[in-house]
C-alpha cells in the first residue's frame, strides 16, 4: 500500500502536520515502513523533515547532543562517541545501522530498542520543540505526545564508562534476549558511590533498575560486593515474552549477565 | 493518489518515474524500472535479500521510500558485470559454490561489495560482520564467507 509522504523543511511544520490523523513520522523507516509492509492499516501517511540541526552531532565540554535522525552508523563511526559505539554497533545489522535513527530507537519496542538502553543509562535528556525532558520520563509517556523529537543529550562518559550488553541467540547479529547499560562512579576507595543500571525486555520499553541501583551504593565490585543487587535485579520488572525467550527465561538470566558485566 | 517524480541514478544510468508517493525503493527498482536484482524476501528489514547500495551506503530498498532517494547515486547487482564480464565478486560466487537457490545472493553481494569498497583485505570476523544482515536458508554461509574472501585475495579465477 502506498503512503503519501510529506516533506518538510522545518521541524515546525512537520509538527503541524503531524496533527493529521493516521501520519506518522518517518525517520529511517526501520519502523513505520516496517509496519505498513505488515499491514498497519492505522498508517495513512508519513511525515519527515529535512531540518539540518535533526542530523547534527555536538561535542563539546563534555556534553553530547545527537540530532534524531543521526543513525547508528554515524555514531558508532564518530571519533568523539566511542564510548557508545559498542551499543550503536549492537542495534542491527550493517544496512539497518545505515538508516536507523536515535530518535527512531526511543519509540522501538522491545525486543528492539538497545540503544535508548545505553541512552537511559547515559541519563540522557529527549527534546521535542515543546521542551526538554528526562528519557525516563519521555518513555513513561512514550507515544502520548505526537511532538517530533528532535535530539537527545547527555553528558559524555569517559572511555569505559557505559558498560553495555546485549544478549543474543544468533552471533554477530540478533534480536536481543536482553540488553544492559551501567554507568557506574566509584569513590577513591573503589566502593560505589553511585550507579545507574537499565535494562531493556524487561518490560515493554527501557527501564532502570532502582533496586539494583541502591544496593550497589557503597559496595566493592566483586562477587560478595554486588550479590545483594543481582537478587534484587528483576524488582518491578515485567519481562516480555517473544519468540526469543519466555518472560521466566530473561529474569532467570538478568542476574547472570548483569554480574558478569558488573564484574567485567 | 497524485504520482510524483523520483530521479536517480541506478547503475550508472539516470533514471526518472513517476510513483506513488510512499512506494519502496524495492518496488519502483522491480516493478516501474525493471531491474529484479534486489529481491521481495520478507519486506520486514530482517533478511537482507533487498539489500542495494544508495550514495556508497548499504540500505535495505524494502524499508526505503522511492522518494527519498531522489538525486542519488544507486548501486545493484545487475549492474556489476562489465561488458558480459562478472564482477570478481559475481566470480567467486560461482567459483566457490556460494549460491544454492540463489534468492539470498544479491543481497550478500551488494553487503560483500561495501565491505570491500571500504575494506579490501578484510578479516574472516570483518567478512561475517558485514554479512551479518543477510540471511540464506541454503548454504549455512561457510561458502559465501569464502567467496568474499576469495574476492578479496583477487584470486577467483584460480579457485574453480
Amino acid at each position: 500500500m502506498a503512503l503519501a509522504l510529506q516533506t518538510f523543511a522545518t521541524v515546525k511544520d512537520a509538527n503541524a502536520a503531524l496533527k493529521s490523523a493516521g501520519t506518522r513520522y518517518l525517520g529511517g523507516g526501520t519502523l513505520v515502513v516496517r509496519a505498513a509492509n505488515e499491514g498497519d492499516v492505522s498508517v495513512s501517511g508519513l511525515v519527515r523533515s529535512t531540518d539540518p540541526a535533526l542530523s547534527a552531532i555536538g561535542v563539546g565540554a563534555g556534553k553530547v547532543r545527537i540530532g534524531a535522525s543521526v543513525t547508528m552508523a554515524q555514531i558508532a563511526r564518530h571519533p568523539d562517541l566511542g564510548a557508545l559505539a559498542g551499543a550503536a554497533r549492537a542495534v542491527g545489522g550493517p544496512a539497518i545501522r545505515n538508516m536507523a535513527t536515535v530518535g527512531g530507537n526511543l519509540f522501538a519496542p522491545a525486543p528492539y530498542g538497545d540503544f535508548t538502553v545505553a541512552l537511559l543509562a547515559l541519563d540522557a535528556t529527549v527534546a521535542t520543540d515543546d521542551g526538554e525532558s528526562p528519557l525516563e520520563t519521555f518513555l513513561s509517556r512514550r507515544g502520548d505526545s505526537p511532538a517530533i523529537v528532535t535530539s537527545v543529550s547527555f553528558t559524555l562518559p569517559k572511555a569505559g564508562g557505559l558498560r553495555f550488553l546485549k544478549v543474543s541467540r544468533v552471533k554477530p547479529k540478533g534480536v536481543s534476549v536482553l540488553s544492559i547499560a551501567v554507568v557506574l562512579e566509584q569513590a577513591g576507595d573503589g566502593t560505589v558511590s553511585s550507579a545507574r543500571i537499565a535494562l531493556g525486555c524487561m518490560a515493554d520499553r527501557p527501564v532502570r533498575a532502582r533496586a539494583a541501583e541502591k544496593a550497589l551504593e557503597g559496595k566493592t565490585l566483586d562477587q560478595d560486593g554486588i550479590a545483594a543487587a543481582l537478587v534484587v535485579a528483576t524488582e518491578g520488572a515485567a519481562p516480555i515474552t517473544d519468540p526469543i525467550a519466555s518472560a521466566w527465561y530473561r529474569a532467570e538470566v538478568l542476574p547472570v549477565h548483569l554480574g558478569r558485566l558488573l564484574l567485567s | 493518489m497524485a504520482k510524483v517524480p523520483v530521479q536517480f541514478t541506478l547503475n550508472g544510468s539516470e533514471k526518472a518515474e513517476f510513483i506513488d508517493s510512499g512506494t519502496t525503493l524495492l518496488h519502483a527498482l522491480r516493478d516501474k524500472i525493471g531491474d529484479t536484482s534486489p529481491k521481495g524476501g520478507c519486506h520486514q528489514g530482517t533478511c537482507g535479500a533487498c539489500s542495494v547500495i544508495v550514495d556508497g551506503e548499504l540500505r535495505l530498498s524494502c524499508l526505503t521510500l522511492a522518494e527519498t532517494c531522489n538525486g542519488a547515486t544507486i548501486t545493484t547487482t545487475s549492474g556489476l558485470a562489465e561488458g558480459g564480464v562478472l564482477h570478481p565478486l559475481q566470480r567467486a560466487f560461482l567459483d566457490t559454490f556460494a549460491t544454492q537457490c540463489g534468492f539470498c545472493t544479491p543481497g550478500m553481494i551488494m553487503a560483500a561489495k561495501v565491505l570491500l569498497d571500504h575494506t579490501p583485505n578484510p578479516s574472516r570476523e570483518d567478512v561475517v560482520e558485514a554479512l551479518s544482515g543477510n540471511i540464506c536458508r541454503c548454504t549455512g554461509y561457510e561458502p559465501i564467507i569464502q567467496a568474499v574472501l576469495t574476492a578479496a585475495r583477487g584470486n577467483s579465477q584460480n579457485a574453480a
